[in-house]
């Protein structure tokens, strides 16, 4: 019985990560670009679902709107500030290293706001949790939640991304800007639209984040966003269902990891899983192999 | 290729923040410059009064500890010389300002030896008070922290303690825990990647070993994984446990609390001083932390004469509320001087010879104080005392 619920533990926890994990795949599935900050804009998204309704009192549904409007606004902000100057540098370092300062930027700006004391955030979401066999398992209702969110972003994106236009506009920049520039598409648009589709989900993780995990700090998206770009990476980066699959398993090694090996070493176990996959499928579980053509 | 740069990327973004983050070290509080020469004016001709210099942070994000320990420690000065002083001579307080900055508590420590200190009180925080051990070794002066907890805080057999050590409050809750009989199965969680949490963890093992407790299942976490506690909280109710020790600071233990809930696990809790700060944490639903103790060596509201007597003449002195650095504080100054009637030492003596007979005094002292009765110390400088604890009830800390 322990195994399954260590088993519901690893989803519950590898849902999370997915959910994260799927902004990060994404943005550089579309844009090329390790979004370093993506993890900070789900704390941005967090702290600003607590504002309105912890500390405004406001209705939660009101809380994640807030959150999902103002972490687009600030992912498209960011990408124009920060990213889009630097697309033409001879080195993709230079936009991977931006990145890691907003990350920091966008951590000590909350930390200056809210103070470096945790918060505690109130879930958003008032569904129970689900009791099996006389409360031997138990599964959270955010668990649930997410999982669904997870799949229902899963279809929508992919949706998205094959049978509109804007989607199609995205698919032809990821393959080749120049190229696609010349066939008409608004390339910078393009990019600011997949930084504001990133961000949304990324504000999305992060109410959900705080609601299975509920303590609030400035540096709460930092590990979960490197966990989830693990994920990201497990599950073949800037495949969606990939993102999916390597999230829920790298929560599920976690737990076991933990459960069954060492609860000081589950982190060793979970990068030393990635290591191993990456040997045998050097392109992640679900990562196309693209030849480049010279 | 892209891989070796992503990577070499994020190594050399580290060593910019590392760096970064000495410079805000160094470069913090710069505007209080001024606060160690305050306060050297006004004192008595030496020889005639014991002169204890206090060193602790009065500005910036540490002050309430800073400031609880001065208030504390002048109430005290006050109460010995309106008895009538120790060994016959008055004590007088100066109380300097260290920011909680290592470099401010050495100049501080330096103005103190420039008004004549011979006893130093302080510093209040670990890190400023380590800085001051090296000064106060090199000059063989008695120093007394009221609450440097750092193993090193105590680190010459010049230096003592009068709170627990960060390990021997492991030891300690091992003793409240066996000797109050609080559970027979005890399960650990600890954060395997501080030394705080560690070492506290590591003396509770030992010290459980001559308890009539076992410890059935001891889980870590470390800094990066620590927002899921689902599996150590099942091995720990799998096991049976019926007490859970929390050795961590609030912020996980909060969380833990949360999942424990969860699943329906209710377990006791019992934490140490890391868990001080609980129902501190905004919009934490304080019922969740029905029950749990933590040990601490005060509490305001204990009912206890001394305790009550104390709190009142603070509240009425400085209109708050004491904590338990006023009382570490408080029960410092009345070691310093009983150290000094043990070894009949006189204002007179230099500095190093009050150090050598006071060392020597301290060491044959018994002290009744608020932290604790029956308070001994040992050459090693820390305290040995009863460990006392507080219950969380109705969200507020009461006295056991």
């Amino acid at each position: 019985m322990s195994f399954l619920q260590y088993l519901i533990s690893g989803i519950s926890l590898g849902s999370v990560y997915a959910l994260i994990a799927l902004g990060y795949t994404m943005v550089y599935g579309i844009a090329k670009m390790l979004n370093f900050a993506h993890g900070d804009v789900i704390m941005v998204g967090a702290f600003t679902t607590y504002t309105v309704c912890s500390t405004m009192g406001l209705p939660p549904l009101l809380g994640v709107l807030a959150a999902v409007v103002l972490c687009t606004l600030l992912g498209m902000l960011i990408e124009k500030v920060a990213y889009k100057p630097l697309r033409k540098a001879s080195s993709p370092l230079a936009v991977l290293i931006t990145a890691i300062g907003v990350s920091y930027l966008l951590q000590n700006v909350a930390l200056l706001i809210f103070g470096g004391n945790a918060k505690s955030f109130t879930s958003v979401l008032s569904v129970g949790s689900l009791k099996l066999f006389d409360g031997q398992l138990l599964i959270t209702g955010e668990t649930i939640v997410t999982i669904l969110v997870c799949l229902v972003i899963i279809v929508v994106l992919m949706l998205f991304i094959n049978k509109t236009k804007a989607g199609q506009a995205m698919l032809a920049v990821s393959e080749d800007k120049g190229a696609a520039q010349l066939m008409g598409i608004n390339v910078n648009a393009t990019i600011a639209l997949t930084f504001a589709i990133g961000s949304a989900l990324a504000a999305v993780a992060g109410v959900l984040l705080c609601s299975a995990y509920p303590t609030l700090t400035p540096y709460t998206g930092s590990m979960p966003g490197i966990k989830a770009f693990v994920a990201a990476v497990f599950g073949g980066i800037g495949s969606i269902p990939g993102a999916f699959i390597g999230g829920i398993l790298l929560g599920i090694i976690e737990i076991f990891g933990k459960a069954y090996i060492s609860s000081q070493m589950a982190d060793t176990i979970v990068f030393a899983v990635l290591i191993i996959v990456l040997l045998f499928k050097p392109t992640g579980l679900l990562g196309k192999n693209i030849q480049e053509k010279v | 290729m892209k891989k070796m740069k992503k990577l070499l990327s994020v190594v050399v973004a580290s060593a910019m923040v590392l760096a970064m983050a000495g410079c805000g070290n160094n470069g913090d509080g710069g505007s209080a410059g001024n606060s160690s020469a305050a306060g050297t004016g006004g004192s008595s001709a030496s020889g005639d009064v014991f002169k204890i210099g206090g060193i602790g942070p009065l500005t910036g994000e540490a002050a309430i500890y800073g400031v609880n320990v001065r208030n504390a420690a002048q109430i005290a000065v006050d109460e010995i010389n309106a008895a009538g002083g120790a060994n016959g001579y008055m004590l007088e307080l100066n109380f300097q300002d260290d920011e909680h900055d290592a470099e401010k508590a050495v100049n501080a420590y330096n103005s103190l030896k420039d008004w004549g200190a011979q006893v130093i009180l302080g510093a209040v925080t670990s890190t400023p008070c380590i800085a001051v051990t090296e000064e106060t070794m090199k000059d063989n002066m008695f120093q007394l922290t009221p609450s440097g907890s750092a193993v090193d805080c105590a680190k010459y057999d010049n230096n003592f303690r009068v709170c627990f050590s960060d390990p021997d409050q492991g030891a300690a809750s091992a003793q409240y825990i066996g000797e109050h009989a609080l559970a027979q199965k005890v399960a650990v969680i600890y954060d395997s990647s501080t030394v705080y949490s560690s070492g506290i963890y590591e003396s509770f093992v030992k010290g459980a070993e001559s308890q009539s407790f076992e410890i059935v299942c001891a889980e870590a976490f470390t800094a990066d994984s620590k927002t899921d506690f689902s599996v150590q909280l099942q091995k720990a109710k799998d096991a049976g446990a019926e007490l859970v020790f929390l050795p961590i600071y609030y912020q996980e233990a909060s969380l833990i609390l949360q999942q424990a809930a969860a699943a329906d696990y209710a377990p006791l809790f019992f934490g140490v001083d890391g868990m001080d700060g609980i129902l501190g944490v905004a919009n934490f639903d304080t019922s969740l932390a029905e029950g749990v103790m933590l040990l601490t060596p005060f509490a305001a509201d204990a009912q206890d004469e001394m305790t009550q007597k104390f709190v009142s003449t603070y509240v009425e002195k400085f209109g708050d509320t004491p904590n338990q650095f006023a009382a570490d504080a408080y029960d410092g100054v009345y070691a310093i001087k009983a150290a000094i009637e043990q070894s009949g030492a006189t204002p007179g003596m230099s500095v190093s010879d009050l150090c050598e007979a006071m060392k020597t005094g301290i060491t044959s002292i018994t002290l009744d104080g608020l932290t604790g009765a029956g308070i001994t110390w040992d050459a090693s400088g820390n305290p040995g005392k009863a460990p006392k604890a507080v219950k969380i009830e109705g969200g507020v800390y009461v006295a056991m």
